[in-house]
């Protein structure tokens, strides 16, 4: 059931053009930074005299696109992850899930699961577009798979919070400003505490857990904090929607 | 076991405090059309709502089929249809694609969704739509795909709220028609305003009024105060009240516009003919003798007057 869910949400973005376009665009910003990256390649690396400064070509461009990547999505996400529950309450399409036999859980999970499919179509687009790299140099398949799972948490985190500020409202425009808002805060946390390594604080940052997988380590703390995010928005949206048919 | 498809069980909701639906029982047989009734606010969608899952009731519970609601919601509500007051359509799928979806969440059998799509469709006369995007659909026809997407899992009890509002009378005939058409094989609850439409489609009727109960039984019983219980006669000379009233089996005569006489009959009388040959003989100038019309209308605001004067008194 959660993947009847799921592909109805799928549908329903490629129904409308907003899915493309933004696929499209997104598309289009990685593969130039992908390209401007290779360019750049040998200038910086000449210019790199001792061999300590030189690094692969998979980190250059790769962090490049990641970089990018992490950044552009603040964007995207909210955009994307607006209209999952708030359109559906101003467009009074709710009943039709609640009455169907689905728990919330069930209808919960299924936009999350849809959405964070729609953006894995992104990280698989970007890991082939870098390993393409392989064709004439010995890339780093390793930095490219770390980066990926750091990805997709990272984006898997971001919206199960834009899942959970849609569910709060019946206004997609406000969700996605909140969204963004909380994400934006989320993601610069650590430079505000960026002089006390031990800050609590800072742990709470994004940045702080994508950088590990942004190096190409896999540490399970990261994955830890990431996927306790996203269960604790899952739930807390679970809830709010459990108000709805509670609290009428 | 009884083979009621729907027992509502002491329905309360409250909304701070104030009850929105208050003490709401009935049951529901196979096979029977329920008509709803009440005036605007008077807690029928709050009941649909509970009776649907989509609400939970402060106090009471709800069975369909047996299966409670509250303690087996997934199975239970696999039995429901329920089209709500707003069409909880998707405007950018196709009706197709919609009624896919919907079949999927109804837990339709993977290889059963084309056919069921295809006989809901059928049903309510979409076959033509099947490619068009629900948001170009007129009105009509989107009231349509909301019963259709009600009714595609073939449920036990079908619930639809104010099916047939803000639609032009021919699609109102037509969606009338198929509520009957439906109510044959399950058990249907449709709640509305309009009188006439409860008399057209439901053998059960309910009032509800300010969350209350206030009339519960069968249709014919409506009927049957509509049809023998007032006439509305028309006279071109005015007789006296009092010469209509020696007439035998007429209770009462009250005078009405336009020349006309109200004259309620005795219970168990028929005093027409009586009056026909007595204006003839008279020379009244009889132009209309007709059942009147309104009397509905006067059950519906009796029942529900009668109500709000007892709890002043009381």
């Amino acid at each position: 059931m959660i993947l009847s869910i799921a592909g109805k949400e799928l549908k329903s973005m490629f129904a409308s053009p907003m899915g493309w376009i933004i696929l499209a665009l997104l598309m289009f910003a990685f593969g130039t930074y992908y390209l401007n990256g290779v360019n750049n390649y040998f200038e910086v690396m000449s210019g790199a005299i001792r061999p300590a400064e030189r690094y692969g070509v998979t980190q250059f461009v790769g962090q490049n696109v990641y970089g990018l990547a992490s950044f552009i999505m603040l964007f995207a996400v909210p955009l994307l992850s607006m209209r999952l529950i708030s359109e559906e309450r101003r467009n009074q399409t709710l009943p039709f899930l609640f009455s169907a036999p689905l728990s919330i859980i069930e209808i919960v999970v299924g936009k999350f699961v849809g959405l964070v499919t729609f953006l894995s179509i992104l990280i698989i687009y970007i890991a082939v577009m870098l390993s393409t790299l392989n064709l004439w140099s010995e890339i780093d398949f390793g930095y490219i798979l770390a980066n990926s799972i750091g990805l997709f948490l990272l984006l898997a985190s971001f919206s199960a919070l834009g899942l959970y500020f849609s569910s709060l409202t019946s206004q997609p425009v406000v969700a996605a400003i909140f969204s963004f808002i909380a994400l934006f805060v989320l993601m610069i946390l650590d430079r505000f505490f960026a002089g006390d390594p031990s800050s609590t604080m800072a742990q709470l940052s994004f940045m702080k857990h994508f950088q590990s997988f942004a190096a190409g380590l896999v540490d399970t703390a990261d994955i830890v904090y990431f996927l306790l995010f996203i269960l604790t928005f899952l739930i807390l949206t679970i809830r709010r929607l459990d108000a709805d048919r509670l609290r009428g | 076991m009884n083979n009621f498809t729907v027992e509502a069980i002491e329905l309360t909701r409250l909304y701070g405090g104030r009850a929105a639906v208050s003490d709401v029982s009935f049951n529901l047989a196979k096979g029977q059309v329920l008509g709803f009734l009440g005036p605007n606010g008077a807690g029928k969608s709050t009941t649909m709502k509970m009776l649907t899952g989509n609400l939970a009731p402060s106090l009471g519970s709800v069975k369909i089929c047996g299966i409670d609601m509250m303690e087996d919601p997934k199975e239970a509500k696999k039995l429901i249809g329920y089209l709500p007051e707003m069409r909880p359509l998707y405007k950018e799928f196709t009706v197709d694609e919609y009624l896919t979806v919907a079949a999927r969440l109804h837990n339709v059998d993977r290889k059963q969704i084309k056919k069921a799509v295809e006989i809901a469709k059928e049903r309510c006369g979409l076959g033509h739509m099947s490619k068009r995007l629900i948001e170009n659909l007129s009105n009509g026809y989107q009231q349509r795909v909301g019963i259709a997407q009600a009714i595609i899992h073939n449920p036990m009890v079908v619930i639809l709220d104010e099916p047939t509002v803000g639609l032009d009378p021919v699609q109102i005939r037509d969606i009338r028609a198929l509520i009957k058409e439906i109510g044959q094989e399950h058990s249907v609850i449709v709640s509305t305003h309009i009188l006439p439409e409860v008399e057209m489609v439901c053998d059960h009727v309910q009032i509800i009024d300010q969350g209350k109960l206030v009339f519960n039984g069968d249709i014919d019983v409506l009927k049957r105060q509509r049809m023998g219980n007032k006439l509305l006669v028309g006279f071109n000379k005015m007789p006296e009240l009092a010469d209509v009233a020696k007439i035998k089996g007429v209770a009462d005569v009250e005078l009405a516009e336009n020349n006309m006489m109200r004259i309620r009959i005795a219970e168990g009388a028929e005093p027409h003919e009586a009056i026909v040959k007595a204006a003839v003989k008279n020379g009244w100038g009889l132009y209309q003798i007709a059942p009147d019309q309104t009397s509905l209308e006067d059950v519906f605001i009796q029942l529900t007057y009668q109500d709000g004067a007892q709890e002043k008194a009381a």
